[in-house]
């Protein structure tokens, strides 16, 4: 007799890529009657027309794990190993392909902060909507109102709608709600990698109260340090399959000893953006520079080319690139304006060339955000890209590199002089 | 401790669908409560549009079709007879129109939350209805104006009303699952609005319709759910001519067809919707 909340029975999730409509994120109707008309035509190809074109995927392929009540588990895996379609599977909402799913209790997924948020509706109605949304009763939420709008600290703007809010008022007011549900089972995707330290530390803090309050979580994040601090038990997940469960510790060792395996060019397209962005520029691509295994020697500078698409007229429009250490701690942000200013930017296709200078990174791994700027606002956000990996090399080992600690080898400038005597 | 278990198996289908559509009902009611405050934000006149619309209607019809076709009730003022056919047909128009288009505007809620899909279209539907019975007030009006008495008969509107309820619900149940995947329909919508108002009888009546045309043509013409909503309401105010018994029959008959199998279609459908929209 088990005593599991969650129970994932050899479950698989399958998708089709249509590579012919790359780039399309819709059927239309017409390709589907051509397609039908060209079989017709050609009886011989029939079913093999479409042979080129789609192909298999499966996302998740014999997945299983059992979660029991009160546990905490860190969900950790690199991007596209199927950590969100795993989220979907257990949030229902998508259906697995293969297997089964065993949930006791009532489910409530946190997989966006202010989903169903209303731009036109002011906060105190957005708190009921999103609560709503979330599952929560109106007696629930009418009776966590008051702790939810001292949570999110905007009791001022309690009757504006959120449209005027800052980027930062609305992140909290979005999370306050879904930190006071109190599902059996929450299931959580990446929502901390937003706001401000303090808003975060805070998030964090509400989350270990989750847990500790015999609810069972389940967290998906890059962040090792808070999943190292929410969780004591972890699932590595490597290309749709269960890697490896067991203590945090080991999962997180096991997750960074994984090598990189990413395409050159890294689809942005479809990638996670936490944050509400206006998308009249859109991230599409990143390849290293000069690599196709997204690594360099230690001594090379990364050089990054961004792929963008812009939609309007962007006036101060600007790229925010930022390093960050594969356990999530912030290296460094670089803006485009520090070098670059670009006045006015017409809608079109454009590249832009990244590239550091002025120092080395340590050899180790290390992951790249995104994201895109105007004076209107945030255009598009990716806080995790990809990762990339500084190879030990000939200089590093003259540098000497493993005997120190710290992340950046600047060029510093050093002179010795001999010392005058004093007093003459 | 064996609450609430849920099972979820691949190629199932769920056996507590119609629990859980109980379960969500309060959101249901949010959706719907959001989208009725959010319909008129921001306008100066504000719920004065859900007026104007039909108004406007009404007006261009009385003006031009009145010279073309002439008087064609002998029971009730044109502009009545106009107004009968516009209210039920704005609602059926409106709310198929937004249902169709509710799970793409709603995009982002499909792929992060679970709930019963089919609240979506329908909280779309009951804002199109709010609409109606804001506008019946121009019903009301323009009888007060011509003096219609009303007789029993008007008891029966709700009935007929909650046929253009289940046939627009209907069709837009499936033209919202079609579109979820053929982005096509969203062109094809604004069409079967315009096309409608022509095919219907808003700016003419049945019987002249029946009086003109053969028998096939005219049991075609029942085919359309909205000829015995419209007849309906025109019989309902007191316009004898407009009794048409085989279009109720068959309205009675296509419209639950309607309905049920775009249940069916948008349940098969479903499922999927999270991955592909």
């Amino acid at each position: 007799m088990s005593d599991f909340t969650i129970k994932a029975e050899g479950l698989g999730k399958k998708y089709f890529l249509r590579h012919q409509a790359a780039g399309r994120q819709y059927v239309a109707l017409r390709d589907v009657l051509t397609e039908k008309a060209k079989s017709l035509f050609s009886p011989g190809r029939g079913a093999s027309g479409n042979r080129n074109t789609v192909e298999e995927f499966w996302a998740l392929k014999d997945v299983s794990f059992e979660v029991k009540q009160g546990e905490a588990v860190g969900i950790i895996g690199r991007n596209g190993a199927g950590k969100s379609t795993l989220l979907k599977l257990l949030s229902r909402i998508t259906e697995p392909t293969k297997g089964r799913i065993r949930l006791r209790g009532r489910v409530a997924s946190l997989l966006e902060v202010g989903t169903g948020f209303h731009p036109e509706l002011t906060g105190r109605e957005n708190i009921f909507l999103n609560g709503a949304v979330l599952g929560m009763a109106r007696a629930e939420i009418k009776k966590k109102f008051d702790e939810i709008v001292a949570f999110a600290e905007v009791e001022k703007f309690l009757d504006t709608p959120v449209k005027r809010y800052s980027s930062g008022m609305y992140m909290r007011l979005a999370f306050a709600v879904a930190a006071h549900l109190e599902p059996e089972i929450l299931i959580v995707d990446e929502v901390l990698a937003v706001g401000d330290l303090e808003f975060q530390k805070k998030c964090l803090g509400k989350m270990e109260d989750v847990s500790k309050g015999g609810r069972t979580v389940l967290f998906v994040s890059h962040n090792m340090e808070a999943v190292r601090r929410m969780c004591p038990r972890g699932i590595v997940l490597n290309q749709g399959k269960v890697e490896m469960v067991g203590s945090i510790k080991e999962a997180i060792d096991c997750y960074l000893k994984q090598k990189a395996t990413q395409n050159p060019i890294v689809d942005l397209s479809a990638m996670f953006r936490p944050l509400p962005v206006r998308l009249k520029a859109r991230l599409n691509t990143v390849r290293m520079a000069g690599t196709d295994d997204w690594s360099v020697a230690y001594g090379e500078q990364p050089k990054f080319e961004v792929d963008l698409t812009t939609s309007a007229t962007l006036s101060g429009f600007e790229l925010v690139t930022c390093l960050l250490t594969i356990t999530g701690t912030e290296i460094t942000t670089s803006l485009s304006t520090h070098t670059l200013t670009l006045e006015k930017v017409e809608p079109g296709n454009y590249i832009f060339d990244v590239r550091y200078e002025g120092w080395h990174l340590m050899p180790g791994r290390y992951s790249l955000r995104l994201a895109l700027i105007s004076t209107a606002g945030g255009e598009d956000y990716i806080p995790r890209v990809c990762e990339f990996e500084v190879r030990s090399s000939d200089l590093s080992a003259k540098h000497q590199t493993d005997r120190f600690e710290g992340m950046l080898v600047p060029t510093v400038q050093y002179n010795l002089r001999p010392k005058k005597p004093e007093g003459l | 401790m064996l609450m609430n278990e849920i099972v979820i198996e691949a190629g199932k289908t769920e056996r507590h669908y119609w629990v859980d559509l109980w379960r969500y009902r309060e959101l249901f009611f949010f959706l719907s409560w959001r989208d009725l405050l959010v319909r008129y934000k921001q306008t100066v006149i504000g719920l004065l549009w859900a007026l104007i619309r039909p108004l406007l209607i009404i007006v261009i019809g009385t003006v031009i079709f009145s010279k073309l076709t002439g008087p064609s009730s002998d029971t009730l003022p044109y502009p009545v007879l106009i107004c009968a056919a516009t209210l039920p047909w704005q609602f059926f128009a409106s709310a198929m129109a937004e249902a169709s288009n509710s799970l793409i505007v709603n995009a982002n809620m499909i792929s992060k939350i679970y709930f019963p899909r089919l609240i979506v279209p329908a909280s779309a539907v009951i804002v199109s209805f709010s609409d109606l019975l804001i506008s019946l007030v121009i019903l009301a009006g323009l009888m007060l104006w011509y003096h219609v008495m009303p007789t029993w008969r008007l008891m029966t509107l709700p009935l007929f009303t909650l046929l253009a309820f289940a046939a627009s619900f209907g069709v837009g149940l499936w033209l919202s699952a079609l579109n979820v995947k053929f982005r096509d329909f969203r062109y094809i919508i604004p069409f079967i609005v315009q096309f409608g108002i022509f095919v219907s009888p808003v700016f003419f009546t049945t019987h002249k319709f029946f009086e003109k045309h053969d028998e096939w043509a005219c049991r075609i013409y029942d085919l359309n759910p909205m000829v015995a909503v419209i007849d309906g309401y025109r019989w309902a105010l007191g316009d004898n001519a407009s009794f048409n018994e085989i279009g109720l029959l068959t309205s009675l008959v296509v419209t639950p067809l309607l309905l049920f199998s775009g249940v069916k279609y948008f349940r098969a459908t479903e499922k999927a919707f999270a991955d592909i929209i």
